[in-house]
């Protein structure tokens, strides 16, 4: 470096390390009302008015009957309530935000009210709700008490193989819908076949929808084979509303014909749609959507999913857009609908995004807290990335237990995942053969079995699948064929439950807001209605349920810890030997160095939280004290087991007034006889780190201080690990074991140690 | 329409009120089991919901004030009988552009209206037909 000429710098090297942080390929854009970037005050929102003539409507949001768009058309003549439209509009905004957060407001008040709130009104008020208030008013007003999950089951070949192990693993994992779509539309029906069969293993209860084509989708219903849609895509413009090739009267009619099946169905509607479909008429996220919902709810559809949808990571690189997906699916539920609550597209690259978009869903609960957890790998997810995948399913169970929450999903050990998966690609070769389909060879149920993703299988292709569904769609095979086929070849238990599950179409039953099954019963809005009106009320973990979401994989118990040091132990005895001589004394000669052990180091705990067994690290503290003409002495001491204090106590026997102080995790200090206990002159506080090498220096430290020589500490260099978070809990169990061994009155003991090897 | 009373209490049917719940060929809800479908007794007409079905579950949805939801059920119990090809040739009619004027919308509600007594339904449509004429929307897209 030229040291005449100073280089200026031209920039803090800390935003190149930003620059490559995944967060930094996100799109973040610039509130532009005018051109539809905003996320609750577009350039054209109106401000929220109604004016009724001889009952029927003649103003609503600032635009006169003559001027009504075909959206205003049936949100005038079918969502609002002409009888009480002109009072409810007259209440201040503020009074109805607060109604909305006010715990003694019963749900059912606010969802009358709503009946007479035109889109600019429920927008004005849920706009005044900070993102605390939106989810606690969520969880207040959402229809059904019970919280639940939706997941994806789709992969990048179609394989039928797979699509019923990975159904029948989202089943295991608890999700009360799955939902899969077609990397070739023409492969429909053998996805809806798998699908539907894998979602009948194990238990039954899972709702299933094949998302395609509208006429197709209708008609694998039918069949009997998916048992709910959602497809049903609203806009909040006329114009995007046509481009989408519908209008609010052609997708009632749809809502109706879904009825008219047998077939359970919401809406699809969220922030961002109009924008990206480039008729956003310079109104803003918020306000659109609000029309949607207004429409959805006018339309006779028991539910919707909404919060952005599609459209979520747009509404995420819009500032406000996060909360305002909060503030949609609010409008969703304040309107009395179902709500698959989004969390559906990977909003962005990081991972930190991710967590945080998910966590007031998972606290304030929701009947589908994702309108589509990705339950398989990213790269198999046909409707592309969710918020939460197949990677992350176990990051979720853990949030779960982190916050006591109930995101509807709960852990499985891994024999249970191998069963069921076994299980469901047999029951499915069962069923292609005897409706001869194919005949899978165990070659490629194994590969299934096994593969996380279909890079890993040795199945079918898309081209092979094409010919299966062609056969399933041409023959007309239904679910009864599918039954059948099951109870012929011994699946009994998959046959009764599938037939449990078509048979929810006789009685409807499941049709009704925010219909699930849990444990073979239908419960909806009607027969577990939130009833939150304050703490200990609405939702509750059971103790059961509470079982359930904490009972992750790998937990660290007390008796494994012990157990492990058991295996140690072993090795160790045939290492060293620990004799104890006489009670220790103070010692007389100035080139010696005390190393102060703890009640449990060698005798119950055998290595450090670094994983150095306990001989190999005396040994490397002895051999640097030698290393400097010095004489190591061990004394065990009992009245403690904190470094701290055993290193003073060791420095006050010591000669030279330097002594170490060692735990059994490995936790050391070298301290002065002089100093106070905290103060000491050098400490390894990151045991977990702390390698041999480090042991050795302290060790010749140690020497150095006794000489009088000021050494360079011993730096353990840190990479930012969690230590805490990798070790406390270990830490916490073998510190417990120190802690116990301790005895007040008991003397220190001069230690004779004996390696192996040695005489 | 019948007059049978519900309460949210005789939701749902198919537990508390078995005895209302019937497929399509009368079958209740105990003969519909896997050993009827094994020997062929039960097919997949036994497992469609029936109009009277979802006239019960409208009024199951009026006991929690859900008038729209209700509204929704009668309208689908009107389309249980419209065969499956004609139901998709009225959503396809209902597509913007797809009918040049209001008289075929006004055909289809006169023939729902004649054939399966669908009064809501047919009513529905004719309020379609006289908005799509308002907002240009018989105009031909493609």
């Amino acid at each position: 470096m030229d040291q005449s000429t100073p280089h200026k710098p031209n920039r803090w090297r800390r935003f190149s390390q930003w620059d490559e942080r995944p967060l930094r390929l996100d799109n973040f854009a610039v509130d532009d009302p005018e051109n539809g970037f905003s996320a609750m005050n577009g350039a054209n929102d109106p401000q929220p008015d109604i004016e009724v003539k001889n009952g029927r409507i003649v103003v609503m949001d600032g635009v006169g009957v003559a001027d009504f768009d075909m959206i205003d058309m049936f949100i005038a003549r079918h969502h609002l309530d002409v009888a009480t439209v002109v009072e409810t509009m007259a209440m201040p905004s503020a009074e109805i935000a607060r109604m909305l957060v006010d715990m003694n407001v019963p749900r059912t008040d606010l969802v009358k009210l709503a009946h007479g709130l035109t889109p600019a009104k429920l927008a004005e008020v849920v706009a005044q709700l900070t993102a605390m208030e939106l989810s606690f008013a969520y969880s207040k007003m959402r229809a059904r008490k019970t919280p639940g999950n939706q997941g994806h089951v789709t992969n990048a070949k179609d394989d039928p193989l797979q699509l019923v192990a990975d159904a029948a693993t989202a089943v295991a994992f608890g999700f009360d819908e799955i939902e899969t779509t077609m990397r070739v539309s023409r492969n429909a029906w053998s996805n809806a076949l798998a699908c539907c069969v894998g979602a009948a293993v194990g238990r039954w209860g899972t709702l299933f929808q094949c998302s395609s084509e509208e006429a197709e989708e209708l008609q694998i219903g039918m069949a009997g084979f998916s048992s709910y849609a959602e497809t049903v895509s609203v806009y909040g413009t006329e114009k995007a509303f046509i481009d989408g090739d519908d209008t609010p009267w052609s997708k009632a009619f749809l809502t109706s014909a879904y009825a008219s099946r047998g077939i359970k169905m919401r809406c699809t509607s969220g922030a961002a749609a109009e924008l990206l479909m480039g008729f956003h008429e310079k109104k803003s996220l918020l306000y659109l959507e609000a029309r949607c919902l207004c429409m959805q709810r006018a339309m006779g559809a028991q539910g919707t999913q909404n919060g952005g949808i599609d459209g979520a990571p747009l509404a995420a690189s819009i500032a406000g857009g996060v909360r305002e997906l909060m503030a949609e699916n609010l409008l969703a539920v304040w309107l009395d609908l179902e709500c698959a609550s989004g969390n559906d597209a990977r909003s962005s690259e990081s991972e930190i995004r991710i967590g945080a978009k998910i966590l007031p869903y998972l606290i304030s609960g929701s009947d589908f807290i994702c309108s589509g957890f990705g339950t398989i790998l990213k790269y198999d997810n046909s409707f592309n990335a969710s918020l939460f995948n197949g990677e992350e399913l176990e990051e979720f169970l853990v949030l779960q237990r982190d916050f006591e929450a109930d995101g509807g999903l709960a852990p499985v050990d891994e024999a249970r995942i191998l069963d069921v998966r076994s299980r469901a690609v047999d029951a499915l070769a069962a069923v292609f053969e005897e409706l001869d389909l194919g005949s899978p060879t165990e070659h490629m149920k194994n590969s299934v079995v096994a593969a996380s993703g279909s890079d890993e299988t040795e199945s079918y292709m898309p081209r092979d699948v094409a010919l299966i569904s062609d056969k399933i769609k041409t023959r007309g095979i239904t679910v009864v064929d599918v039954i059948k086929a099951l109870a012929k070849r011994g699946f009994n238990q998959e046959a009764e439950h599938l037939l449990s599950l078509v048979k929810l179409r006789v009685s409807g039953d499941y049709l009704q807001t925010s219909a699930i099954i849990r444990n073979g019963r239908v419960i909806s809005a009607i027969n577990d209605a939130n009833d939150y009106s304050g703490p200990g009320s609405g939702y509750q973990l059971s103790e059961q349920r509470r079982e359930e979401i904490i009972n992750i994989r790998d937990q660290l118990t007390r008796d494994a810890v012990l157990h492990k040091e058991k295996t140690f132990q072993t090795l160790e005895t045939t290492q060293i030997t620990y004799t104890k001589v006489t009670d220790a004394e103070r010692g007389e000669r100035d080139d010696e160095v005390v190393i102060g052990i703890s009640p449990a180091f060698g005798l119950k705990l055998f290595r450090t939280t670094g994983d150095h067994p306990l001989s190999q690290v005396l040994a490397e503290l002895m051999a640097g004290i030698k290393a400097k003409g010095l004489r190591p002495r061990i004394v065990r001491f009992h009245h403690t087991a904190d470094t701290s204090f055993l290193g003073l106590s060791a420095a006050s026997l010591s000669g030279s007034g330097i002594g170490i102080g060692i735990q059994a995790k490995g936790t050391a200090v070298i301290h002065h006889i002089d100093r106070l206990p905290h103060n000491n002159l050098e400490l390894f506080s990151n045991a977990p780190i702390t390698r041999l090498e480090h042991y050795r220096k302290f060790g010749e430290n140690a020497g150095d201080y006794a000489k009088g020589i000021l050494p360079e500490p011993v730096v353990v260099p840190t990479r930012g690990e969690a230590l805490g978070a990798r070790f406390h809990a270990r830490v916490a169990l073998i510190y417990a074991i120190e802690t116990s061994l301790t005895e007040d009155e008991k003397l220190p003991e001069e230690i004779d140690v004996q390696f192996a090897g040695e005489k | 329409m019948d007059d049978e009373k519900l309460e949210a209490q005789d939701y749902p049917l198919a537990e508390m009120r078995r005895d209302l719940v019937r497929g399509r060929r009368g079958k209740s809800l105990d003969q519909l089991d896997l050993a009827a479908v094994e020997n062929g007794d039960v097919v997949m007409e036994d497992l469609k919901i029936t109009a009277r079905a979802l006239e019960l579950q409208a009024k199951i949805a009026r006991t929690g004030n859900r008038e729209k939801l209700a509204e929704n059920f009668e309208r689908g119990a009107e389309l249980v009988e419209v065969p499956q090809d004609y139901l998709m040739e009225i959503y396809e009619l209902l597509r913007p552009g797809r009918a040049r004027d209001k008289h075929v919308l006004e055909k289809v509600a006169e023939n729902l209206r004649a054939t399966y007594n669908a009064n809501h339904m047919a009513r529905f449509i004719e309020e379609a037909a006289e908005v799509y004429e308002a907002r240009g929307l018989f105009a031909s897209r493609f």
